[in-house]
């Protein structure tokens, strides 16, 4: 798998845009609404390479700070001019309140891609990159609020493991989330779907990366992963609560989520 | 890393096995090292793909190979016919010789007189900067046999190079095109023949239509296969003798 994504890495983002017809976006554009993240949550993403959750995270977060300076000055109008600027010496650097993000990969290839993107997008603070395991997290126990694992985790050869020290490194009421790719239950969707994934996908691959192989190989491992249900079940094994999931694109992709209590 | 093969692993859900098999053999054994099967579908796919990418991208060498194997479906049998009823193309098949930096002795052909196949071959390599091990190999032909004649085409290009006295630049390869196009048939050649000129300033292109294309489509036609000549144990023959007995005009 590592070497899958070393060559994958520089081309990963024109990949998924070609792949998905850009419909990936949309779907992390949800994943991030249904966190709905406030300001000074610290997130973890794993498997989080190019930095797309990330990037979408702090743009979030950032628009809520806003609103919530906003709203903490209406209610601040009977203060003094004095107080008032007292106040915005106090929040001036906290534009994103503390929020933090983690960006978790075990690919060095893509962690240098996801830091040039942030760097050329212009994302500075709240942000680290990491290189790290999915299966063997470098975190002390207990330390974020929300673990994220977009299109990561069906690349994890242990995933059990991966979701047990998901488990280990949220807080006591933190949030397990995931997107990924799952099953179509509607038959002619899905035979679609296949036509597309194993006609397409590869030439794709072939034509814009110059690697056939690599992309078989993902869209073989969308097929090996298990089932909504099957993946529901697995989460619970791992000691969460309240784990739901829900059907993007009729299933072609779906957000499973989850909670430490 | 697993980046293995199609269709070796059992599948989760049934039925599975029953719609690969409708999609078209593919996936179901390497015909040979380097060998992905490919439906028709993905073929026409990939043509279609590697011709954009060849002309919005001319460094994707890559895409021009695989165009030529995804429309070789043609010329490649006939062109195995022509080795097949010819003794020296025979023994080519038979034989199949690479063109390689390991199997040349560089230096023994650089020590052969000036005006030798070998000594000229090894001066075009020196002074284009160019090695026959950057040839791609094949990877979307279904026939062994096949993918050899494809294979032993592309490493006889820099002796192309060489019997045509074409350097590597633009204006060079789209000469060595025309006469590849017009000696294989191979619709690869004749697409990189009519748009690798696109690329020229006009002063070029006028050189080209009124000398160089009239020149590569005459000896192109007059010369006997290119693939039947079993280059590798003529490097003492004169270029020049090397070109009258194939039927290359003298170089403009």
């Amino acid at each position: 798998v590592y070497q899958v994504f070393e060559s994958v890495a520089k081309k990963y983002d024109v990949m998924n845009d070609s792949m998905t017809l850009g419909i990936h976006r949309v779907w992390k554009d949800i994943f991030v609404h249904k966190m709905n993240p406030s300001p000074g949550t610290l997130l973890l993403d794993v498997a989080g390479g190019t930095g797309d959750i990330a990037f979408r995270f702090i743009n979030y977060v950032r628009s809520a700070r806003e609103r919530q300076l906003q709203r903490k000055l209406k209610n601040h109008q009977n203060l003094s001019w004095q107080e008032i600027s007292k106040s915005y010496q106090e929040d001036q650097f906290k534009s994103l309140g503390d929020s933090q993000v983690v960006v978790c990969d075990i690919n060095k290839e893509m962690l240098k891609v996801g830091k040039q993107k942030a760097e050329h997008l212009g994302y500075c603070e709240g942000l680290s990159w990491v290189l790290g395991n999915a299966e063997e997290l470098p975190f002390d126990d207990d330390k974020f609020d929300v673990y994220t694992i977009a299109f990561g985790i069906r690349n994890v050869t242990r995933i059990d493991l991966a979701l047990e020290e998901a488990y280990r490194v949220l807080k006591p009421g933190g949030r397990f989330l995931c997107l990924e790719f799952s099953r179509v239950s509607n038959p002619l969707l899905s035979r679609l779907y296949d036509l597309y994934s194993f006609q397409v996908i590869p030439v794709l691959g072939e034509v814009i990366a110059g690697d056939w192989k690599s992309y078989q190989y993902l869209v073989e491992s969308i097929r090996r992963f298990p089932p909504q249900e099957e993946f529901k079940a697995m989460i619970e094994d791992a000691g969460f609560f309240k784990v739901d999931y829900q059907n993007l694109n009729s299933g072609i992709v779906a957000i499973h989520s989850g909670f430490k209590l | 890393g697993r980046a293995g093969l199609s269709r070796t692993e059992p599948r989760a859900r049934d039925g599975r096995g029953r719609e690969e098999e409708e999609e078209g053999e593919e996936g179901c054994y390497q015909l040979y090292p380097g060998h992905i099967p490919t439906s028709p579908l993905q073929k026409a796919l990939l043509a279609a793909g590697s011709a954009l990418m060849a002309l919005s991208d001319p460094y994707r060498h890559d895409m021009v190979a695989v165009l030529g194997e995804t429309t070789g479906c043609l010329a490649l049998p006939n062109l195995r016919n022509k080795m097949k009823h010819h003794p020296e193309g025979y023994r080519i098949l038979q034989e199949r010789p690479r063109i390689r930096l390991s199997t040349l002795d560089m230096t023994r052909l650089r020590g052969l007189p000036d005006g030798s196949l070998g000594r000229e071959y090894v001066r075009f390599l020196e002074d284009n900067k160019v090695s026959p091990d950057t040839r791609m190999p094949p990877k979307f032909v279904d026939d062994e046999e096949l993918a050899y004649v494809i294979q032993r085409y592309r490493e006889v290009h820099d002796l192309m190079h060489t019997l045509l006295g074409m350097p590597t630049n633009m204006l060079g390869e789209v000469v060595v095109k025309w006469f590849e196009a017009v000696q294989t048939g191979l619709p690869m050649c004749v697409l990189g023949a009519a748009f690798g000129p696109v690329r020229l300033s006009t002063r070029k292109l006028q050189v080209l239509a009124t000398e160089l294309v009239p020149w590569a489509i005459r000896s192109g036609r007059n010369a006997s296969c290119i693939l039947n000549v079993y280059y590798e144990q003529r490097w003492e023959q004169p270029v020049e003798s090397l070109r009258e007995e194939i039927g290359i005009f003298p170089p403009p």
